[in-house]
């Protein structure tokens, strides 16, 4: 049997769907386009009790394909901003979302780049990132693992709370702190090390641990075996292509990269 | 007979210099524009803006009326940043209270209910503890002892509101998908200046269908202005979606130049009709199609 080809984006989307296998009957929410491919594919494939929504305000059946499509989709309940607060500070959710900066405590920020005073980049603002990382597990999503995204020190402005006691109350864990996967272009790592360092499970085909590392600014973990990322299966690839992006939205996301 | 109509060059010259001001609505949808433009057209400075922050506040920066913005994040949605609002902060043209989106409606809602404080766990152990002058936390008087933030009460002197319909009496009608926070900003402010798309007689504002939409109730509304597409380049569904070709164009005129050929274009204009035909008429803004997200 010969081996389908895959490219990035098809493997990145496969290895984020398994953020979601074993959560039961939580929101499932992808920001950005990888991950929001890895919710619907996770609801088609190893999760199907996963609520999802339409990205705007709705509860859907199913998952909503990216981009211009002839079908309306099944809507099943309703999830304006008010209800997602509510749903999402009582723990039922987990989101995976794509932060500008990281660090080793896995620390988050979409805020500025820079002093915080007069930043050499403003960016969104923190969005719900304070309260989703003390309330429901959070998963990452990096298209560009590099030490610029991978800090050393801590990040510019601490927007999801992380593994760091300096910042906690009391010293005490927040009790629903609950960072999970952390899928990259050039690996899949999670925060299962010692002390909850960010420790590589997968390498992407052809990228060595070095790499890795010499892309992180902080000390890595490294899982033993260290396994090649598992390749998508033939029913991903088609979901994926058939199903949720039809027009490969997703051919963009790696465009910086040559390979 | 209960009358709360007034323009909304009347509704801009009931503010005042220094105000904090919150402005309803969600990134670019059903914000009251034509209502910010006549903040841009006028001498108000020194505002305190709380907003769900979309080319509004972009808009009131590139025109320096902000003193200080209280928000979770800037964003056009489709358009993921504003430049106006990344060139003024970038600048440090104004103080920043950033707070998480959640912990924004927690503060109004503390106003709303005439509380000091509501407490949550949002916050902790971030930055919007150690960036902030304003937040302080509360320990629970129960057995858990927690630590929790104590998100301080935002009370607005003034909220400003664009909604589908209303009628003369201030009642209001939300039939846009998501209502957002617009009943807590008129909650938790002294005055409530509201734009509609369309007046309609107080017999066809509400149904027993329709009265679900209704968000709050007239008394929080100080006066209603009809505004027939009102809410532009911002969506107000079912009426009209995101310009998003015209946020394009402003997202492009970032410059000081840029925001000057903006402004002589599209704001300081005579009125409400002008900058209806400057953006290209009501039939193309009818037209625009609904975005796909």
């Amino acid at each position: 049997m010969t081996e389908t080809a895959y490219n990035l984006a098809e493997l990145c989307i496969c290895a984020a769907a398994e953020a979601w296998r074993s959560d039961g009957e939580v929101l499932a929410t992808g920001i950005t386009l990888i991950p929001r491919l890895a919710a619907g594919l996770a609801r088609l494939t190893v999760n199907e009790e996963l609520l999802l929504t339409d990205a705007e305000c709705h509860l859907v059946a199913e998952p909503v394909p990216v981009g211009p499509r002839a079908a309306q989709p099944v809507i099943e309940g309703w999830m304006p901003y008010a209800r997602t607060f509510d749903l999402l500070w009582g723990g039922r959710r987990h989101a995976m979302v794509a932060p500008t900066q990281i660090d080793r405590f896995g620390q988050s920020n979409i805020s500025v780049v820079g002093p915080y005073a007069r930043p050499k980049a403003a960016l969104l603002g923190v969005r719900g990132f304070p309260g989703n990382s003390l309330h429901h597990p959070n998963s990452y999503f990096v298209p560009n693992h590099t030490v610029r995204t991978f800090v050393a020190g801590v990040v510019d402005m601490v927007c999801g709370a992380g593994y760091n006691p300096d910042r906690w109350p009391d010293a005490q864990p927040p009790r629903w702190l609950d960072l999970r996967l952390v899928v990259t272009d050039l690996a899949v790592l999670d925060f299962a090390g010692p002390g909850h360092r960010l420790r590589v499970r997968h390498l992407h085909p052809g990228v060595t641990f070095e790499q890795v590392q010499d892309n992180t600014g902080f000390p890595l973990a490294r899982s033993e075996p260290l396994s090649t990322t598992p390749a998508p299966s033939e029913r991903q690839l088609r979901l994926i292509r058939e199903v949720l992006d039809p027009h490969e939205q997703r051919a963009s996301v790696f465009k910086h990269r040559s390979a | 007979m209960l009358d709360k109509t007034l323009t909304v060059a009347q509704m801009a010259g009931r503010l005042r210099n220094g105000m904090t001001i919150g402005i309803g609505g969600w990134g670019a949808r059903r914000k009251p524009m034509a209502l910010v433009r006549e903040i841009l057209r006028s001498a108000l400075k020194d505002l305190t803006v709380v907003s769900y922050g979309g080319p509004d506040v972009g808009m009131l920066c590139a025109a320096g009326k902000v003193a200080k913005l209280i928000f979770g994040f800037v964003s056009l949605d489709l358009i993921p940043l504003d430049p106006h609002f990344r060139a003024a902060r970038q600048a440090g043209a104004f103080d920043v209270w950033e707070i998480d989106e959640g912990l924004l409606q927690w503060g109004l809602r503390a106003a709303a209910m005439r509380l000091p404080f509501l407490p949550s766990r949002v916050g902790m152990a971030t930055d919007v503890m150690r960036f902030s002058k304003e937040v302080k936390t509360v320990r629970s008087p129960y057995d858990d002892g927690e630590e929790l933030l104590a998100m301080p009460a935002l009370r607005l002197d003034a909220a400003l509101l664009h909604v589908t319909e209303a009628d003369r009496r201030g009642n209001t009608v939300i039939l846009s998908p998501d209502p957002f926070f617009d009943d807590l900003f008129a909650r938790a402010a002294h005055e409530t200046y509201v734009t509609c798309d369309r007046l309609v007689a107080t017999d066809r504002i509400c149904s027993t269908e329709r009265a679900r939409y209704n968000p709050f109730e007239r008394s929080l509304v100080t006066a209603v202005a009809e505004v027939p597409y009102g809410a532009h380049p911002t969506a107000s569904v079912p009426n009209y979606g995101i310009d998003v070709d015209h946020l394009e164009n402003y997202s492009a005129a970032a410059s000081t130049a840029g925001w000057q050929n903006y402004r002589a274009r599209f704001i300081d204009l005579p009125d409400h009709a002008s900058y209806l035909e400057a953006v290209g008429g009501t039939q193309r803004i009818q037209a625009i199609a609904a975005p796909v997200f």
